[in-house]
């Protein structure tokens, strides 16, 4: 019960200190690719806890879901944060929820954000969640056959039987229906995280822009747990990735001696996806908005074809 | 001992009373304020002793029924309230009890103030039918309960018959409802020539006596009879004409479990008189289960009236629905009894949580609608602040609908997921992938079900009011708010404690598939929800709101940690500099849709016209003039043809009738000598 208590925390300060993390450092190797020097790797760490110290403004016309949603969007990310095996592949709560109980929180916690767009009256937020529900709903098909041809693989839906089941055969992700189950995914994790070319995470500006458009009226502390939250979210869908296709290394339970490595062999696999993301975005241009659901069919296909090439190999 | 029978003869007399009463009270014109009070407590005290023997035939191994002959031929008055029975009437008492509790308060602000006598005798004599329905155990007692329910759901759809919509509505469901029933007719005749009695105890298992041309046959006959009730695509277009223009507490019980009377029917012929199906009608299910689902979303996403948008979702959850049962008769079909179990609970689930979340945001809309006097979400918003209690329970109907943990709606949804990935593995070659492919759309759905809802909520109760109706909403009365607040807990209450209402379900499926499936779907001290077995697959509803609840008092130890109390101020929000927030600046209902409605150009042909005015330069308009419109697929594609087909065919068939006496004469001879020939052959 300790040991269980003591793994609930260790996931719980990985899922906070390393998320800031890997936006930093998606942050600083995009700078570097475009020819700039960028803030740093540790910045998102400054910014959380200026933000956690300032002072905030909340909009006269907003009510209680407002107020509500970073504290309902901070545990919905952190509990599937909790499902998923992140340093080990037993994932604290995975007994709780598995992939299913994943997808279902991060979405209430987009419904809840999304009203939190609405609840402010500026047409920014309208505009910010009716593109969010639209693009993540085209999304959705594309990740339940991919999640669904993992699980009908493993003959699991709970994600840390996944992950076991994959520690055995390390070169699995070589199989076609794995390869092409993680390129859907990978699709999905874009659109997913808004990266370019779906959304672009570094501007207030424009009128593409989707996730922040949904918390422009958000300030201070709130905004840090927003923020923090869409970083946490974004280490859960790669965790997801890397953990389910390319388990070597992790450490079948928790409190072993081989607890560091796996660490060390977690961090350096997400730094290369993250490293991918980056690539992916710095080669792209962001695309017209009717043009994402082109992208998500293309990731629809591949998870069926996926799905088809588990009983044709 | 449980008084099954007592409570069950209580029920039905308090519902008499009550239709006595309303009755008596509207030819006498006796007009006393606490009358309406009086007829809807004889609803609640009918309903809740419902419960009370639905609950016990539940509980009881036996099956409690009783007969009284009735003289005329082959019909009886056979009661039986066998387990699938005694869970639809449980289902039903309980939407009646919090029914009756908001019309406590309902019926004086409504239109049904008019005549409140009848209206609560039209009330009672829909609960009273519909509890007939599911308990009739004769087909002719069945059908004469089956058209009272339709004829009592006629006149509360046409009680506003002042309204020319609702007048429409009402005869469009009266119609398709009469063919629903023709086809019921002719596939209970086919059965019942196989069985040689009436009795729905002689009927089980006959389906596969049929020669299996008139065995598929009765099957489609009953499945599209009873679909027709249920409102699945395309047999669907009177379900958004008729529920939005009945009374609302009349729309809350109508998509709640009048609706479900199809869904019953289907289980009963499915799963009772059919022992085995081939794998084509199961497939048929699905693929309607699915279409239903997904054209239901994506034109309750296209609507900005609150009540056809929840009608529109009706179709979505029968769709749900009906995936459950579609796979149930597949794993049937191939020979695995316990994933049947588990679709079947599914489904049977789905019919119950989609009741309880279907009525509770009807008479939020109905709230809603009484403080606004509009339908048009474009015209609401701010109500949060005006209805807070409403807002609240609307709120939670709309998590639990988009099918969000930990509520009801997730539970049902997550068994459907976990019956469809067993699918998988469980059916061979093709048919296999019929089931992610179900999978990945009801996923589609599911998120277009949340962005719906988040619409319908965001628009309707957040930001700044768009009308002065809407600025000046009052919240409604206490037994309103109690009648909501009853089903939001119900929500609560089923989604927190699904491992224990789970065995509510093994007398259904041990007389169905003959297996007991609760103890499976459940392990970790009835803590966990699994999927069969703990390996493919668990999820603790309770647990997972434990949690949010935890994890969410979170930032609160990182405020202690930083420590300085920091300044929260209240400000305007940012207007981009112009002169103010007004309410025209706020995202509309139409524009929150319109991304969705671009993609899915190919199903809804949009079409849309702008016309502006102007003096000097079209940038800049003296007024402009919008309109957008969706493409009624199959109220003009299909429907329109085929009413102009039956009214040429009509206009033709009038030269048969030219009001010649001798003529009608010698058509009577002709068709007795017909029939003297027939009989003499025969």
């Amino acid at each position: 019960m300790t040991a269980q208590a003591g793994a609930v925390i260790a996931q719980i300060a990985v899922l906070l200190f390393l998320s800031p993390l890997i936006t930093g450092f998606t942050r600083t190797l995009k700078a570097r690719l475009q020819m700039r020097r960028g803030p740093g790797i540790l910045q998102p760490y400054r910014d959380l806890h200026k933000l956690l110290q300032k002072g905030m403004v909340i909009p006269d016309t907003a009510s209680w879901i407002f107020t509500a949603t970073p504290y309902v969007l901070f545990a919905t990310t952190l509990l599937a944060g909790l499902l998923i095996p992140t340093i080990s592949a037993q994932a604290p709560l995975s007994l709780f929820g598995g992939v299913l109980a994943v997808v279902y929180l991060l979405a209430l916690g987009r419904f809840f954000l999304a009203l939190g767009g609405l609840d402010t009256g500026s047409s920014f937020g309208g505009l910010g969640s009716s593109r969010e529900m639209t693009i993540s709903a085209i999304a959705e098909p594309a990740l339940m056959l991919a999640v669904f041809t993992v699980a009908i693989g493993a003959g699991s839906t709970n994600l840390s039987t996944v992950a076991q089941a994959g520690l055995g055969q390390s070169w699995r992700f070589l199989a076609p229906s794995e390869m092409l189950a993680f390129a859907a995914l990978f699709i999905v994790l874009i659109a997913e995280t808004g990266r370019i070319p779906v959304d672009n995470p570094a501007t207030h500006l424009e009128l593409t822009m989707i996730h922040e458009a949904m918390i422009l009226e958000y300030s201070g502390p709130y905004l840090a747990l927003i923020e923090w939250s869409a970083a946490m979210k974004q280490l859960v869908l790669m965790t997801l990735l890397v953990n389910i296709f390319f388990p070597f290394g992790l450490s079948p339970g928790w409190w072993r001696p081989d607890m560091l490595l796996s660490l060390l062999l977690f961090s350096l696999k997400l730094l290369l996806l993250a490293a991918f993301v980056v690539l992916v975005e710095t080669s792209n241009a962001k695309l017209r908005i009717f043009r994402v659901p082109e992208l998500l069919a293309v990731a629809f296909v591949l998870s069926a074809m996926a799905l088809i090439s588990t009983f044709l190999f | 001992m449980w008084p099954i029978g007592e409570l069950y003869i209580a029920g039905l007399c308090a519902y008499s009373l009550g239709i006595a009463g309303g009755l008596g009270a509207h030819a006498t014109r006796v007009a006393r304020p606490w009358l309406p009070a009086v007829l809807c407590f004889l609803s609640l005290t009918g309903s809740l002793c419902e419960f009370g023997a639905s609950v016990g035939g539940l509980l009881r191994t036996t099956e409690p029924s009783w007969s009284l002959p009735s003289g005329v031929p082959y019909l009886s008055y056979t009661v039986r309230l066998d387990p699938l029975a005694a869970f639809f009437t449980m289902a039903l008492s309980l939407l009646a009890a919090c029914v009756s509790v908001y019309s406590f308060g309902y019926i004086s602000h409504s239109v049904a103030r008019r005549s409140p006598g009848l209206f609560c005798a039209l009330l009672n004599l829909l609960l009273l039918a519909l509890t007939l329905v599911f308990t009739a155990s004769n087909i002719l007692f069945f059908l004469i309960a089956w058209e009272l329910t339709a004829v009592a759901a006629y006149f509360l759809v046409v009680f506003d018959h002042e309204s020319a919509e609702s007048r429409s509505g009402g005869l469009l469901y009266f119609l398709m409802s009469r063919g629903g029933t023709g086809m019921l007719f002719a596939g209970f005749l086919l059965l019942a020539s196989a069985a040689g009695s009436l009795e729905f105890s002689a009927l089980h298992g006959i389906g596969q006596q049929l020669p299996p041309f008139l065995g598929a046959g009765a099957f489609l006959f009953l499945f599209f009879g009873f679909g027709v009730k249920a409102g699945i695509i395309p047999l669907h277009i009177w379900l958004p004409a008729a529920h939005p223009v009945a009374p609302s507490n009349v729309s809350a019980l109508m998509s709640g479990i009048v609706i479900k009377a199809g869904i019953y029917g289907m289980a009963r012929v499915f799963f009772d008189f059919y022992g085995a199906l081939p794998v084509w009608a199961g497939m048929l299910v699905l693929v309607v289960g699915v279409v239903s689902a997904l054209l239901g979303v994506l034109y309750a996403l296209m609507e900005h009236d609150l009540k056809r948008l929840l009608a529109y979702h009706s179709i979505e959850n029968i769709g749900i629905i009906l995936m459950g049962f579609g796979s149930a008769l597949l794993f049937r079909a191939f020979g695995h009894p316990d994933l049947a179990a588990l679709a079947l609970i599914a489904g049977l689930f789905h019919t119950l949580n989609h009741g309880v979340f279907k009525c509770l945001l009807f008479l939020g809309a109905g709230s809603v609608l009484q403080a606004t006097h509009t339908r048009n979400m474009e015209k609401m918003g701010g109500l949060i602040r005006r209805m807070p209690s409403t807002a609240l329970y609307f709120l939670i109907g709309a998590i639990a609908i988009s099918g969000l943990p930990p509520l009801n709606g997730f539970v049902s949804e997550w068994f459907t997921y976990q019956a469809l990935l067993a699918g998988f593995g469980a059916t061979p070659a093709l048919t296999r992938l019929a089931f992610p492919i179900a999978g990945a759309l009801l996923a589609l759905t599911a998120a277009l079900a949340a962005a719906c809802f988040v619409k319908a909520f965001g628009i309707t109760f957040l930001a700044l009011p768009r009308s002065e109706e809407a600025g000046h909403a009052k919240e409604v009365s206490l037994s309103m708010q109690s009648g909501m607040a009853l089903l939001a807990l119900a929500c609560v209450l089923l989604g927190l404690g699904a491992t224990w209402f789970l065995p509510v379900f093994d007398p259904i499926t041990t007389a169905a598939v003959g297996v007991a499936a609760s103890k499976d779907l459940v392990a970790g001290n009835g803590f966990l929800l699994t999927a069969g077995s703990v390996v493919r697959g668990t999820v603790s509803t309770a647990v997972i709101a434990l949690a949010l609840v935890l994890l969410g008092a979170a930032p609160l130890l990182l405020w202690v940690v930083w420590g300085r109390k920091s300044a929260r101020l209240t400000g305007p929000t940012w207007d981009c500099g112009l002169p103010g927030l007004t309410a025209e600046n706020e995202y509309t209902a139409t524009a929150f849709s319109k991304p969705l409605r671009m993609i899915f150009a190919a199903i809804f042909r949009p079409r849309r016209e702008i016309q502006a005015e102007y003096e000097v330069s079209p940038y800049y308009p003296k007024s402009i003039h919008f309109e957008s419109e969706i493409e009624p697929t199959f109220e003009a594609r299909i429907y329109e043809p085929l009413r102009e087909a039956v009214l040429s065919v009509s206009t033709r068939m009038r030269k048969l009738q030219p009001g010649s006496i001798h003529l009608y004469l010698a058509y009577a001879f002709v068709t007795l000598i017909l029939l003297l020939l027939f009989g003499v052959r025969g």
